[in-house]
């Protein structure tokens, strides 16, 4: 496949906000071939070879960092994880210096993950590297956003007028954000359900529309987008208890029964069952589309890295 | 020292209205006369047609000294300063240690006359060690020559605290400056709204700061004692200040000029030198200030300088730390407001100079015979660009780094001897 402009023309994936309706969708069209390639257990493993992935991860993540790792490695790159607690950032190293030794190490794709936000963004300006966010604090998780796109487009097809309701921790997370750049830029309806208190201030100018009833926001929805609820946040008084949280906001069959009778279920995992999910819908053979999800992670993040290797290909 | 005539001058003093063109002249470090006529044997300084006003009175700057001089020193901010017009300056408590004793309100004083071109006038702790809770020694440290208290850059949290010190400050005949955030309430990197929850930055409210400028109103109203707020920087916290004038109660307050040049459209892309505290606001509450400053509610601009290094500022934005430099850009910022229409000549420099003369009881900030020869030659057109790595004194971590500027300090004058000129 072959493109006359740039797909992600920073040379690096920071961020959705910014990027526009084709680019998305010319990554989406590239992950999809890749994740028929993986289906039939096929690999590029040339298109890679030479360069070198580190997963620099200042955040535990198993599921994100495995799946950057697969997607590395399929395409033949070698992959390095670095993380935080047998690294040298623990030592007081600040993110500038690692920036530099990474430099000094001729890294090619720098995958980060960092629990401040604008922290892959600052490491973008000083690394030689293509840097891909995997994650910055409250603020963005690109390639969740677009594997959950690509899930979505293989179920119901165009993105375009389809009701996507994201329910829970709207403040904390940052794939709500991602999730409601991507589907604004690719003309899907986005509804935010969630408590006063989980909502971040002014959420409305992101082109969204806010239900604080769960049953009413689910009301015809397309895809329901669910949000891992961070234990702290309970102790921190946004949320009294889980209990209650679950019978308000934990989607249940009951409260999913307001959506359209195809709909689906997503999650970015790791889940609380019982808390935002319940298993009967989390496990549910043809609405829980959650383990497509993760497959459709790596496929994604292939595609993220070819084009990314471009750019690398470009500027040499 | 011989006397000096300052002449073809425009003579700008706020204090009177004066804005003619004349000569000045200075004998033995003060100033003599307005008239023009020479003593035997002066010395001539011709001005060039330049504004030449009282050196400017900065009510608000952070020196790094003691305890961060690795920021700022003393005498490097004398250098900033003299570059900048501002020949007396008021230094923030919050140094290490702190500056809640007799002994380090002498220091920082005589470091500032040890470097012949700055008055220091340091503000004593509020509270002792700035813990917010006992009230430090405001008589003694009155006799050592604090000009005022106040716990910094923190705001004094406890209502019960804050009724004490107004209370116990009138004793003293002196103030309590405040830091206008309730801090419950203001743990953010940001102002709360779109650009923080686009930026995944936690927030903190407009109201954080109306809140707490209410409540120390009602405790001045209670006490009868003197508030300021430093840096008020939106539109509810303003009427709340304007009302209270109205009231003739005691409550001042400044503002710095990144609240009424800049928005927070600045920390756009995570810039982490547009980090302040209190944060940038959107352009309505910019507005605000500006109309603040216009009608008169908003007694002085001050620098709000606050020195960061490199290892401050090159961090992801929520652990960068808060705080610009601002010395070197408080005229020709403020000059900027005066360009664009908002503010008439004058009285954007009483807030540089005989207003907070006023409020602090200080005879410098004004061209009178007798005061001191503290002055400052203005060039109103003269066009710069502030740049990092190019300002004067140590601190390079300007909120205004690449912003072109026009108006600019052609020579400063300390008791009549030349300190600074361009």
């Amino acid at each position: 496949m072959s493109f006359s402009y740039p797909i992600l023309p920073t040379g690096h994936l920071l961020a959705i906000e910014g990027l526009e309706s084709p680019h998305i969708a010319a990554l989406l069209d590239l992950a999809e071939s890749y994740a028929l390639l993986n289906r039939q257990g096929k690999t590029q493993r040339d298109l890679l070879r030479g360069r070198t992935l580190i997963n620099l991860f200042f955040e535990d993540s198993t599921r994100t960092r495995t799946s950057f790792e697969i997607a590395g490695k399929r395409l033949g790159a070698d992959v390095i994880n670095m993380s935080v607690s047998n690294s040298s950032v623990n030592k007081g190293e600040t993110l500038l210096d690692t920036a530099s030794t990474l430099n000094a190490m001729n890294t090619d794709l720098l995958v980060v993950r960092h629990a401040q936000s604008g922290a892959p963004a600052l490491l973008a300006q000083k690394v030689t590297a293509a840097v891909i966010n995997a994650g910055d604090g409250t603020h963005e998780h690109p390639t969740q956003a677009l594997l959950d796109a690509l899930t979505i487009r293989r179920h119901k097809g165009d993105l375009r007028n389809l009701i996507v309701a994201i329910c829970g921790d709207i403040t904390h997370s940052r794939v709500a954000r991602s999730n409601i750049h991507l589907l604004g830029a690719m003309g899907a309806e986005v509804r935010l359900i969630a408590p006063p208190t989980l909502l971040p201030a002014e959420v409305g100018r992101l082109g969204v529309t806010v239900f604080h009833d769960m049953r009413k926001g689910l009301a015809g929805a397309d895809v329901v987008m669910m949000l891992r609820l961070q234990r702290e946040r309970m102790s921190g008084g946004m949320v009294p208890s889980a209990r209650e949280f679950f019978r308000f906001y934990g989607l249940d069959m009951e409260k999913l029964s307001f959506a359209k009778p195809d709909s689906i279920v997503m999650h970015p995992g790791p889940m609380n069952r019982g808390i935002e999910i319940d298993s009967a819908v989390a496990d549910h053979p043809t609405r829980s589309v959650i383990g497509e999800q993760v497959e459709m992670g790596v496929a994604l993040r292939m595609a993220v890295l070819d084009v990314l290797a471009r750019s690398l290909r470009r500027h040499a | 020292m011989p006397a000096l005539l300052l002449h073809n001058a425009r003579l700008l003093d706020p204090a009177t209205g004066l804005d003619a063109p004349g000569a000045l002249l200075v004998e033995n470090g003060r100033i003599a006369s307005l008239t023009g006529a020479p003593a035997d044997g002066a010395e001539r300084f011709d001005c060039g047609g330049a504004i030449l006003a009282p050196g400017l009175i900065d009510m608000r700057a952070a020196l790094g000294e003691p305890g961060f001089e690795h920021r700022e020193t003393i005498a490097s901010a004398a250098l900033a300063a003299a570059a900048g017009g501002i020949t007396t300056l008021c230094a923030l408590p919050d140094t290490d240690p702190v500056l809640d004793d007799p002994a380090l309100i002498q220091f920082i004083f005589r470091r500032g006359e040890a470097s012949g071109s700055l008055t220091t006038l340091p503000y004593a702790a509020a509270s002792a060690g700035l813990k917010g809770h006992d009230l430090s020694e405001y008589g003694l440290l009155r006799e050592a020559g604090a000009i005022a208290f106040t716990d910094g850059m923190r705001a004094i949290a406890s209502a019960r605290t804050m009724r004490l010190a107004l209370s116990y400050a009138r004793a003293f005949g002196s103030f309590i400056v405040q830091h206008p955030e309730e801090p419950s309430l203001a743990q953010g990197a940001a102002t709360e709204g779109e650009l923080a929850t686009r930026l995944g930055l936690p927030g903190i409210p407009l109201a954080a700061e109306a809140m707490m400028v209410a409540r120390d109103i009602a405790l001045a109203r209670l006490t009868g004692g003197h508030i300021h707020f430093s840096r008020v920087s939106t539109a509810p916290a303003l009427d709340l200040v304007r009302a209270a004038k109205a009231e003739n109660l005691p409550v001042t307050c400044d503002t710095a000029p990144p609240y009424f040049d800049l928005n927070e459209n600045a920390i756009t892309g995570y810039r982490s030198y547009a980090k302040l505290s209190p944060p940038l606001r959107p352009e309505a509450e910019r507005e605000a200030v500006v109309a603040g400053l216009a009608d008169g509610t908003i007694d002085a601009i001050v620098s709000d300088h606050q020195p960061r290094d490199a290892d401050d500022k090159r961090l992801p934005f929520a652990q960068a730390e808060a705080g610009g430099a601002g010395l070197a850009t408080l005229l020709a910022v403020t000059l900027a407001r005066v360009h664009a229409g908002d503010l008439a000549l004058l009285p954007a420099i009483a807030m540089l100079t005989s207003r907070p003369a006023a409020l602090l009881g200080i005879e410098a900030g004004r061209l009178a015979p007798g005061a001191p020869a503290d002055l400052v030659l203005i060039d109103l057109e003269r066009a710069w660009q502030v740049k990092d790595g190019q300002l004067p004194g140590k601190a390079q971590n300007s909120p205004f780094d690449g912003r072109a500027l026009e108006g600019r300090v052609v020579a400063t004058f300390k008791s009549g001897r030349k300190v600074f000129s361009a």
